[in-house]
């Protein structure tokens, strides 16, 4: 490996040491075995920078004590804003028994030889899930050397010492050690062959607000994030891509180019693994790089996607519509009364603040890269696939994420950046520019669903059929990611294809389904599980799919977060049709179902965050109420919501209430309520403004001025956060209080202005009333 | 070109192209990267730096036009890091992914010193150029609320 590169980011980085390493593994039926094997030293990361000092205990991969008592804690999790560098190293920290404040939290290189069984990633709201017992492990079993430590010291046995504050105790004689000077001994004695977690009531860290780790260095503009890594010897590059997915450069004008001020070299790049083709210029900044690319002129192969239109798109999805009664048989005849709906949401962009960026380094034998990702192998993936090198051959840095919201599980720019390093022969950061970013992501998929429901003479809902058309098939314009759809159509497309009516298990907590992050999921309706599967008779899904290249992948609460909008909109339109008051409808109906944690968790969250909104309340036309549930990556959500309505049609969401269940515990209370609240508005943003065009393949939009996110003005004034903590093991909050939000709002606007939304986003509806 | 600038107080010489953007300057030339590149475009406010006292987007600012002013930079609103929108940010633990919040608190800064005690109105105005991509704008207001020692209004 290069190791001559000392990169001025990320600062705080350091090394996890080779010495040892804790081996855990969940055994079924309840209980952990602890386990330790030893791993050789040499390897290559263990010639990284913040090696163990001699004199440190060095319990595990994820922890060290020095003598002056000071405890690190390696996070090994990309921080993408989820908060994840501060609550899992405060597991640690709980179980260790030491003051949050003598605490220092650095962040890990990529672990790629340690058959590590705690992932390196960051999606789908699985690291608390996956890490909350192996954590507080990690901590306990090195609490239980130090113990064991003082014990010998004393000369008493173990079972009579106790810790607090980071110093063991022996209750009896009053005496004290202070871990740091018990480092030297714990570091000659074997690993435990237990450990003993602590009881929840005895949490003192675990449930408490801590401030994020990173706040005082994000407060006051220290480097973190991918974009401000600077090596020495480093230059400066673009990849100007074709507009049209999976279009590829012929020529340019390359010669010309590499005159310009600044310009060190520029090149096409095509045949890549990995890389769309497209023209690289390299340059002594960014700025003579991105002035460079004004005066650069291409001329591309744009390939089939040239005649992709949104307009073409959407009247063959329309026309795939027309087919969805084609399966309906007689479930609708006799009902008291049936209605029909379409709903449709467009692509959209994840528009990480932090547009995608990498830095590399790649010699004949190595490649060190830099880069924000919340899939650190991934990147090994991209850059040995651009490269040619072995995995072994390539070291990762991950760096801070200016948001993730699932792109950043895609690394393209990983193999971008090390294919361009490659080819100019030295060091460089590619930085996409904002117009990049929105028009070579790889988007939340677009669909439409057309549905059709019948309520019974007893106010019950009789019949519920869903056609789902997504759109995909195309291969994504040969890009990473995953296609719209999961099925190929014939040309001209438009039929309908499958048949996934499967009605949700009883019983248990159901699974998450098949299609993750791919298209409008069948029916909008099962999303992460639950209802209306196993809960409404007559309940079907199909889905069809329209022809498409456009690149899509997962983007926060994948497929749950359109499914649920659909699917509870249309709950509500139900309710409605019954002459119900949606709240009871739903509980009726909820209630009506099959036993099972489903239906056991999500009662409750609706309930509560009903009771705590004033459900019911008279309000004035142009104000209302309306309630949405969700279960969504392990986590049962009901938001209650009042909005005002003007009479010419402008949205207030004058409060939020939501009832959250993720567990019996919540790891950091300012971090969780964070996340519940961001979902809120970012879930609100996603439902009033973004929406991209394509015409003639291309996407039309290219900055934040024809692309709209929510600003200040439109955040709602309150949002009340309340947890309900029950007896099941904790889990993430990244995406599973997105998903209820905009049907929440939608069922208040239809109860302040008669006014049903069906078309995302919002602005494409006028809410004008009279 | 050699442009002399004076940033957080010290007088700095960059030699660059007469168009180079302040944003890249700071960036780039000068190791100052707390000023972030969000678009390019002066639409996120993830650039926003003082100068004279007045918060801009330093992505649409030349070297020429900001020589002769004083450029304040997130670097250095205090010296320690401890104005009260600096602490107020780290005690509500505003940030999710941080990226634009050097932005939005150098726009709260300049807020705050032209309308001591903002009403929620005043903030939703001054503070509608910043993108939040992460949505904490909850958190913002709160946290400007509480650096300007007032509650919500």
């Amino acid at each position: 490996m290069n190791s001559a590169i000392a990169p001025t980011l990320p600062p705080s980085e350091g090394a996890l040491d080779r010495r040892s390493f804790l081996r855990l593994s969940a055994l079924a039926g309840g209980g952990f075995m602890l386990g330790f094997y030893l791993k050789s030293a040499g390897t290559a990361l263990a010639e990284e920078v913040g090696a163990a000092s001699p004199g440190e205990f060095v319990p595990n991969n994820y922890l060290r004590i020095a003598p002056d008592g000071t405890v690190t804690i390696f996070s090994t999790r990309p921080e993408i804003g989820q908060g994840i560098k501060t609550s899992l190293p405060m597991l640690v920290a709980e179980e260790l028994d030491v003051d949050w404040a003598s605490v220092k939290v650095m962040s890990a290189v990529l672990d790629q030889t340690s058959g590590n069984p705690n992932p390196q990633s960051a999606g789908g709201s699985t690291s608390t899930p996956q890490s909350f017992n192996q954590m507080r492990q990690l901590g306990a079993g090195a609490r239980a050397v130090l113990v064991e430590a003082a014990a010998q010291t004393w000369g008493v046995p173990a079972a009579e010492c106790s810790t607090a504050h980071g110093e063991v105790r022996h209750v009896a004689s009053g005496k004290k050690l202070a871990y740091g000077s018990l480092v030297a001994k714990a570091a000659t004695l074997p690993p435990p062959t237990g450990v003993t977690l602590k009881d929840p009531k005895d949490f003192k860290i675990i449930g408490t607000r801590v401030s994020g780790v990173d706040n005082p260095a994000l407060v006051t503009g220290q480097p973190l994030f991918g974009i401000d890594v600077k090596v020495p010897g480093m230059a400066y590059a673009i990849l100007e891509k074709c507009p049209v997915f999976g279009g590829t450069a012929v020529s340019a004008n390359l010669d010309e180019v590499k005159k310009l001020p600044g310009v060190k070299d520029a090149f096409i790049l095509t045949g890549v693994r990995g890389v769309a083709s497209g023209v690289a210029i390299v340059a002594n900044s960014t700025w003579a790089a991105f002035s460079a690319r004004q005066q650069l002129k291409v001329t591309w192969n744009e390939g089939g996607g040239a005649n992709q239109s949104w307009t073409e798109m959407t009247r063959q999805a329309q026309a795939a519509g027309a087919q969805a009664a084609d399966g309906d048989g007689d479930v609708f005849v006799g009902a008291a009364k049936v209605i029909e709906a379409t709903y449709s949401f467009p692509y959209i962009s994840h528009a990480n603040l932090e547009p995608q960026n990498c830095t590399a380094h790649v010699t004949a034998d190595s490649a060190e890269i830099w880069v924000p990702t919340q899939n650190p192998p991934s990147a090994v993936n991209s850059v040995a696939g651009a490269t040619g090198l072995t995995a072994a051959q390539i070291k990762v840095h991950v760096t801070r994420s200016g948001g993730g919201f699932g792109r950043r599980l895609q690394t393209e720019y990983a193999a971008e950046a090390a294919a361009i390093s490659q080819k100019a022969g030295m060091p460089v950061k590619l930085t996409w520019s904002r117009e990049d970013d929105l028009r070579h992501d790889l988007y939340r998929p677009a669909g439409f669903n057309f549905l059709r429901g019948a309520v019974d003479a007893a106010g019950k809902i009789s019949a519920w059929r869903d056609l789902a058309v997504t759109f995909g098939g195309g291969g994504g314009g040969g890009r990473g990611g995953r296609g719209g759809g999961a099925m190929l159509l014939p040309p001209g497309a438009g039929a309908v294809f499958a048949q996934a009516a499967a009605p949700g298990a009883a019983g248990a907590a159901p699974a998450r389904g098949g299609a993750r992050g791919g298209g409008a999921r069948g029916g909008g309706a099962r999303g992460g599980g639950g209802f209306p599967g196993g809960f409404v008779q007559n309940f079907s899904t199909r889905g069809a799919q329209v022809a498409s290249n456009v690149p899509t992948t997962a983007w926060r609460a994948p497929g749950d977060c359109t499914a649920m909008w659909v699917s509870q909109s249309f709950l509500d339109e139900l309710a409605h049709a019954a002459g119900r008051d949606p709240l009871e409808f739903k509980l009726e109906h909820l209630g009506a179902g099959p036993a099972g944690a489903y239906r056991d968790r999500v009662i409750p969250v609706v309930k509560l965050a009903a009771e705590k909104l004033g459900w019911g309340a008279k309000l004035p036309k142009g104000r209302g109420q309306g309630i949405a549930f969700s279960f969504s990556h392990q986590g049962y959500v009901a938001h209650a919501v009042e909005v005002t309505v003007s009479p010419a049609g402008k949205l207030k969401v004058d409060r939020v209430v939501s009832a959250v269940d993720v567990g019996s515990v919540i790891v950091n209370l300012s971090g969780a309520e964070n996340q519940v609240e961001g979902s809120v508005v970012d879930a609100l943003s996603t439902l009033m403004f973004p929406a991209l065009n394509i015409e003639k393949g291309r996407i039309v939009q290219s900055n934040f001025d024809e692309y709209e996110l929510l600003r200040m003005p439109d955040a709602p004034a309150k949002i009340e956060v309340h947890f309900l903590k029950t007896n099941n093991g904790p889990t993430g909050l990244g995406e599973p209080a997105f998903s209820a939000l905009a049907p929440a709002v939608c069922n208040a606007i239809f109860a302040a202005t008669g006014i049903r939304v069906r078309e995302l986003p919002l602005s494409r509806t006028s809410l004008k009333w009279s | 070109m050699n442009y002399t600038l004076n940033v957080n107080g010290k007088s700095r010489s960059v030699d660059v192209a007469p168009d180079t953007p302040m944003l890249w300057i700071l960036r780039d030339h000068l190791d100052l990267v707390g000023a972030k590149y969000g678009c390019g475009g002066g639409f996120c406010g993830a650039c926003t730096v003082h100068a004279d006292g007045v918060a801009i987007r330093s992505c649409q600012f030349t070297a020429a036009e900001m020589s002769g002013k004083k450029i304040v930079t997130i670097e250095g609103l205090s010296e320690h890091g401890t104005h009260p929108l600096q602490r107020a940010w780290c005690e509500l633990d505003v940030a999710q992914c941080g990226y634009c919040q050097a932005g939005q608190i150098m726009n709260a800064a300049e807020l705050l010193a032209k309308h001591p005690h903002p009403t929620d109105a005043d903030i939703d105005t001054a503070m509608a150029g910043n993108l939040c991509r992460c949505a904490t704008y909850t958190r913002i207001r709160a946290a400007i609320h509480q650096a300007a020692g007032q509650s919500a209004t």
